[in-house]
């Protein structure tokens, strides 16, 4: 088994899941028979290739470097950005207090 | 009221151009047949108003005299990871129920923009994460179909599993699927439909939910080989607001159908040849390849020699991209919040993400994230990456040899629901054959093509080269004429 339930639990605390003890218990041999399966990748001889970056080739556009330069793809949409939010005040996202 | 419900895209749009019937009409017909179809569960919610305010302004149109659009009169299922502008978008998850978008996805304003409406919102597996229909938030969907003699419920794939139960089972004439690794094809062959799966950046992706970035592509499912090609063409398109789009122009791939391949040389990879899969579906295979020839294709054998590495690469891949793109499910933008009394951010972020993701969503998100830690990248992620890159030089290499690849699309025929869902890697194993295509960012096809002993549709797919849509669509009508594949589900809902 390549991962235990311990390491389950900080990969969890990392990706910011919480997880009970029957959860940690259930998905670490779940997570363990993923990753020895996907570990048969080891045996390809992948010394000569370049890990692939972009699977057609394309170049990123660039735009003027001024605000709502395109406006398809500007901005000055506050409200509808907050509109979706469990917790907005005066005009931002509201969060638990962070600092005391 | 005249049933409409037998109608494709084609027949619907031309119908409504030709003054046979009304765009009005064709909607109620569809409207009804949803409502009738709720044991199916194929739609998280419904939209008949949509799909009527779009009718009527085409007739409005038609009766200006003006001209209409390439999706005009047809009323289309609208798979639930495509945002839609005031129409509640849940990527079938908890985390967003009750999400509503204030913008449109690109891929879903084109279709509006060429005179289609909306049935609804279809169910997925949750996120898109699935190949059954099993993980939805909102419950599974059934497959219309059902094998011979039994009543047990059938998996319409995933995670288009709505998508494709909608229009297999006649309450769609067709509808929007992504594909990640498989997600549109899969689906597809289980129901005995069309679906295809363009090149990487023809669709765009902005307002479709992310799952895997450099893997999603949004594609059409229906009944036809012509009705995909008009729809893709609808849904394609240069977008400048995702960097990942192709900036070329879209071809008119419903005028340049044509089934005569004389001249093109089909490939068959003798590495899709492998243990496990059912006899009915290498059978189905032979008999794909005399269609081909029949149709003037030339078959040569081929090699794509890193075929038994495409799903392990891609099942360390895709989920180190969707740990990455779900991190933003955080409780404080939209979506579900859970705040425990007393709790702080990071206890927020925790109890937000354990009540609102499933199972296969936390696995994948967790499996991402530990092939992306620190100690571990480059045996996992980077590694993959390179395997990556010889599966798409495979298929660079095949091209020297051939026009197109035939291959089966999945390795078994549809299963009952609840058959897998207790282990993760034999469902994985469904898109054993979807998957290359998938990471080399190739347009990919499945159709019909006959039915198993069972009763079950078996689908045969088509992989081309990069932009080639063309070729894969030609070859696809050639096999879909000479399948003469008309089985349908027998109504039980």
């Amino acid at each position: 088994m390549s991962i235990d339930r311990a390491t389950v639990a900080k990969i969890a605390s990392l990706a910011r899941i919480k997880m009970t003890d029957e959860e940690l218990d259930r998905m670490a041999p779940e997570l363990s028979g993923i990753l020895d399966w996907v570990e048969q990748l080891g045996e390809v001889d992948t010394s000569q290739v370049e890990p692939m970056t972009a699977v057609i080739p394309n170049t990123l556009r660039l735009r003027a470097d001024e605000v709502d330069a395109d406006p398809k793809t500007g901005g000055n949409r506050r409200d509808d950005i907050l509109a979706n939010a469990p917790v907005a005040e005066h005009g931002f996202f509201g969060v638990p207090k962070v600092i005391e | 009221m005249t049933d409409f419900t037998a109608l494709g895209v084609k027949d619907i749009r031309d119908g409504v151009a030709g003054g046979s019937f009304t765009a009005r009409e064709v909607a109620e017909s569809f409207n009804a047949a949803v409502e009738a179809a709720a044991s199916l569960n194929a739609f998280i919610v419904t939209t008949p108003d949509h799909a009527l305010a779009a009718a009527d302004a085409v007739d409005a149109t038609r009766a200006a005299g003006k001209d209409l659009g390439a999706m005009a009169g047809v009323p289309i299922g609208m798979k639930d990871l495509f945002c839609t502008n005031g129409v509640q978008t849940t990527a079938a998850s908890h985390i967003l129920e009750g999400f509503t978008p204030q913008y449109e996805s690109t891929v879903s304003q084109n279709l509006w923009d060429a005179g289609a409406g909306m049935l609804g919102k279809l169910n997925l597996d949750q996120f898109a994460m699935g190949s059954s229909n099993e993980t939805s938030y909102f419950g599974n969907v059934s497959s219309p179909w059902r094998k011979e003699g039994s009543n047990a419920a059938m998996s319409p794939g995933g995670s288009s599993g709505g998508s494709s139960t909608a229009v297999a089972a006649r309450i769609a004439p067709a509808a929007t699927g992504t594909d990640t690794g498989g997600s549109i094809r899969q689906p597809a062959a289980f129901t005995g439909i069309c679906g295809i799966k363009p090149t990487y950046g023809r669709c765009s992706r902005w307002g479709v939910v992310a799952f895997a970035s450099s893997l999603d592509q949004a594609g059409p499912m229906a009944r036809s080989v012509e009705d995909c090609a008009i729809m893709l063409e609808a849904m394609a398109g240069f977008d400048p607001k995702d960097s990942t789009s192709l900036q070329m122009d879209v071809p008119n791939w419903e005028a340049a159908l044509s089934a005569d391949l004389k001249g093109k040389k089909v490939g068959i990879p003798r590495e899709y040849r492998m243990d496990g899969t059912d006899e009915e579906i290498l059978k189905s295979w032979e008999q794909g390849k005399a269609w081909l020839r029949d149709a003037g294709a030339e078959i040569v054998d081929i090699s794509l020699p890193h075929t038994k590495y495409a799903l392990p690469a891609y099942y360390i891949i895709a989920p180190a991209e969707a740990s990455s793109n779900l991190a933003r499910y955080d409780g404080v933008r939209y979506g579900l919040r859970d705040l425990p009394e007393g709790a702080g951010l990071q206890d927020m972020y925790a109890a937000t993400r354990e009540e609102g993701f499933g199972d296969e969503v936390k696995r994948r998100v967790l499996i991402g994230t530990y092939v992306l830690s620190a100690g571990f990248y480059d045996a996992y992620y980077n590694q993959a990456q390179k395997v990556r890159a010889l599966v798409a030089r495979d298929f660079e290499n095949a091209w020297a040899e051939c026009d197109l690849v035939l291959a089966p699309t999945t390795p078994t025929a549809s299963f009952p629901l609840g058959d897998k869902s207790d282990d993760p890697l034999a469902m994985y194993l469904n898109d054993v054959f979807a998957v290359p295509a998938s990471l080399a960012g190739l347009p990919a096809m499945s159709v019909p093509a006959m039915l198993n002993a069972d009763g079950l549709p078996l689908g045969l797919q088509l992989v081309g080269k990069a932009f080639d849509e063309q070729g894969v669509l030609n070859a696809g009508l050639a096999i879909q004429q000479r399948a003469g594949f008309d089985a349908k589900p027998e109504k039980w809902w």
